[in-house]
């Protein structure tokens, strides 16, 4: 008897979770599907599969807009701006986990800081800043943006793993007659991988993703990243749906090929993030 | 003191505070260019009168005035406002209230479990441009898959984002579709913290499953739920991007799916619609969403620790 209610209980979970798996994939599948119809196929026949696997909407996309472009604005962005979010934040995180200095706290407190504030609602006084250096509609203030976006919290994260490292490593190096930098990139660094990679996840997601400072602070369209892209290109295209789901399919699949290889990471990594 | 420099002499120290500055200054001189100034500025020109892009005059309260008291501007604040509001309490609702229930039924570690957690996360790692683009496409009243699907079991075309009583459930209803394995996954991670001892003890004692999630799991998992609140909340009142994408800059049809951070835009940046750009009103919208998110957000903060305590 009991064992049939809990037949039964573990029956109606997996049924719920069944049509929980289905409205989060069939969207999607959806979308990849209709990425080779005709546009005729996609109004005709929205529901079935394509009769014939048509590349047409792809070589429109790639010859006849700037999604290209777009995208490897897009890596370009996210790169550098990853790239000198991790050596910023890794530079000041050892500073004030590895030497004791008069206002170390009170450094640590000012970046500490910077992780309460929305700077999108600072984003008047960010454009007038940019625009006074002349770096609105250009790479350098999108990345100096997201740099300042990331650093407080990597400089949180990097800190606090950087204690962690034992001081009898350096000590000993220091022994042998090493230099602070030699300590600090040969010794100390290779250990905060780990830290390094939940940093790098934790602002690669955001940065690729965002669409509002770009909206803000890019205006030419061969500096456009993707999501701002995507809203020129559904602009153009309006009525050619096939080419409207190649767009979105291919916009979505850099950043879900890597979620599917390093799942683990992401998951830990984005939620870990927001909760901070 | 217990690096290097110990007992060095003055050249020594010297070099020292030159190191630890020049590891420090590169953080430092962003942060004090591209936070710190930005925000004691947005703070500032609240209060201003601008010129185009430069602040021309104080002005005292003026800006706030408008925004708050004077038509037509306190108009649409209110209703951007009512909309954020709304946004909050469905998404409490249906998005965290799903998440819950989802955790739960991926507690019981049930065959597949592991690939449910990927599937239902993947979402939330695309860009809300490209999910508001997608979900706008499906909710097309002839073509959308959405009324294709309703179609087969006899409902008529709806018109999701041209109907001034469905455009903002649909545009939350895509904004759950987004999110919702963010909760979902906070919820499992903050169940799967309670012991299995407690969970077997109440198994023992004869709770079945629903006494289980609301005597036992509910308020053991309040700390996550605590988290899940605050960051809906901030989400709620920040929420741009999906319906810039869905319903447009003005919020469309008619101003029913206008939010805080599309006004916001609008008034910082200039729209088609509402004319030139008033970065003084703006910066007063902007001083105005911080003090409400932050202060509701303080005082919620320690209102949900100390239910967490109490239970």
């Amino acid at each position: 008897m009991r064992d049939r209610g809990e037949t039964f209980r573990n029956g109606a979970i997996q049924l719920l979770l069944a049509v929980n798996a289905v409205i989060m994939i069939y969207p999607l599948f959806v979308m990849v599907a209709s990425s080779f119809k005709t546009n005729a196929e996609i109004f005709s026949s929205p529901l079935s599969l394509p009769t014939h696997f048509s590349t047409a909407n792809l070589e429109k996309v790639w010859t006849e807009t700037n999604f290209v472009r777009y995208l490897a604005n897009s890596v370009g962005i996210t790169v550098a701006s990853v790239a000198l979010i991790l050596l910023f934040s890794t530079l000041a995180g050892y500073a004030i986990a590895r030497y004791q200095f008069r206002l170390s706290s009170l450094v640590l407190m000012f970046f500490l800081s910077g992780m309460t504030v929305p700077l999108k609602l600072a984003i008047i006084p960010l454009f007038i800043q940019l625009d006074t250096l002349g770096l609105v509609d250009s790479y350098l203030g999108l990345v100096l943006v997201y740099v300042a976006m990331g650093i407080p919290s990597a400089v949180f994260i990097m800190t606090g793993f950087l204690r962690t490292l034992p001081r009898e490593l350096e000590e000993s190096a220091r022994m042998d007659g090493a230099s602070e930098l030699r300590i600090m990139w040969s010794i100390m660094l290779p250990l905060a991988r780990p830290a390094l990679v939940i940093v790098a996840i934790q602002n690669a997601v955001p940065i690729w993703n965002d669409f509002f400072f770009p909206l803000v602070l890019i205006t030419s369209d061969n500096l456009k990243t993707l999501p701002q892209g995507l809203t020129v290109f559904v602009g153009e295209f309006t009525t050619d749906w096939g080419v409207l789901f190649t767009g979105l399919t291919l916009a979505a699949l850099p950043i879900t090929l890597l979620y599917i290889v390093l799942s683990k990471q992401f998951i830990s990594g984005i939620t870990q993030g927001a909760v901070k | 003191m217990t690096d290097g420099w110990r007992h060095a002499g003055r050249p020594f120290v010297w070099r020292r505070s030159l190191w630890i500055s020049a590891l420090l200054t590169p953080a430092l001189v962003v942060m004090v260019l591209f936070v710190l100034w930005p925000v004691l500025s947005a703070f500032r020109f609240a209060f201003y009168d601008f010129n185009g892009l430069r602040p021309s005059g104080f002005i005292g309260l003026e800006n706030f005035r408008q925004v708050l008291f004077e038509k037509p501007y306190s108009d649409w604040t209110y209703n951007a406002l009512k909309h954020n509001v709304i946004a909050f309490l469905a998404l409490m609702l249906f998005e965290n209230g799903t998440a819950f229930l989802i955790a739960f039924a991926l507690l019981k570690a049930l065959p597949g479990h592991r690939i449910h957690q990927v599937i239902v996360f993947l979402p939330v790692v695309l860009s809300a441009v490209i999910v508001g683009f997608l979900w706008r496409l499906f909710l097309h009243p002839l073509f959308g898959l959405v009324n294709q699907l309703l179609g087969l079991v006899g409902i008529g075309a709806i018109p999701w984002l041209g109907n001034e009583n469905t455009a903002l459930g649909s545009i939350l209803f895509a904004n759950v579709w987004h999110w919702l394995g963010f909760p979902t996954l906070v919820l499992l991670a903050g169940m799967q913290r309670i012991s299995k001892d407690v969970l077997e003890a109440a198994r023992l004692d004869g709770a079945g499953d629903y006494a289980l999630m609301t005597k036992i799991v509910w308020p053991l998992i309040a700390p996550s739920v605590t988290i899940v609140t605050i960051l809906t909340f901030i989400g709620s009142f920040n929420w741009f991007e999906i319906p810039y994408v869905m319903a447009g800059l003005t919020g469309s049809p008619g101003g029913s799916t206008d939010v805080l951070g599309l006004y916001f835009y609008r008034t910082a940046f200039g729209s088609t619609t509402t004319g030139i750009q008033d970065f003084g009103q703006g910066s007063a919208l902007a001083v105005l969403m911080f003090v409400f998110v932050a202060g509701v957000t303080a005082i919620a903060l320690r209102y949900l620790r100390r239910r967490e305590i109490e239970q």
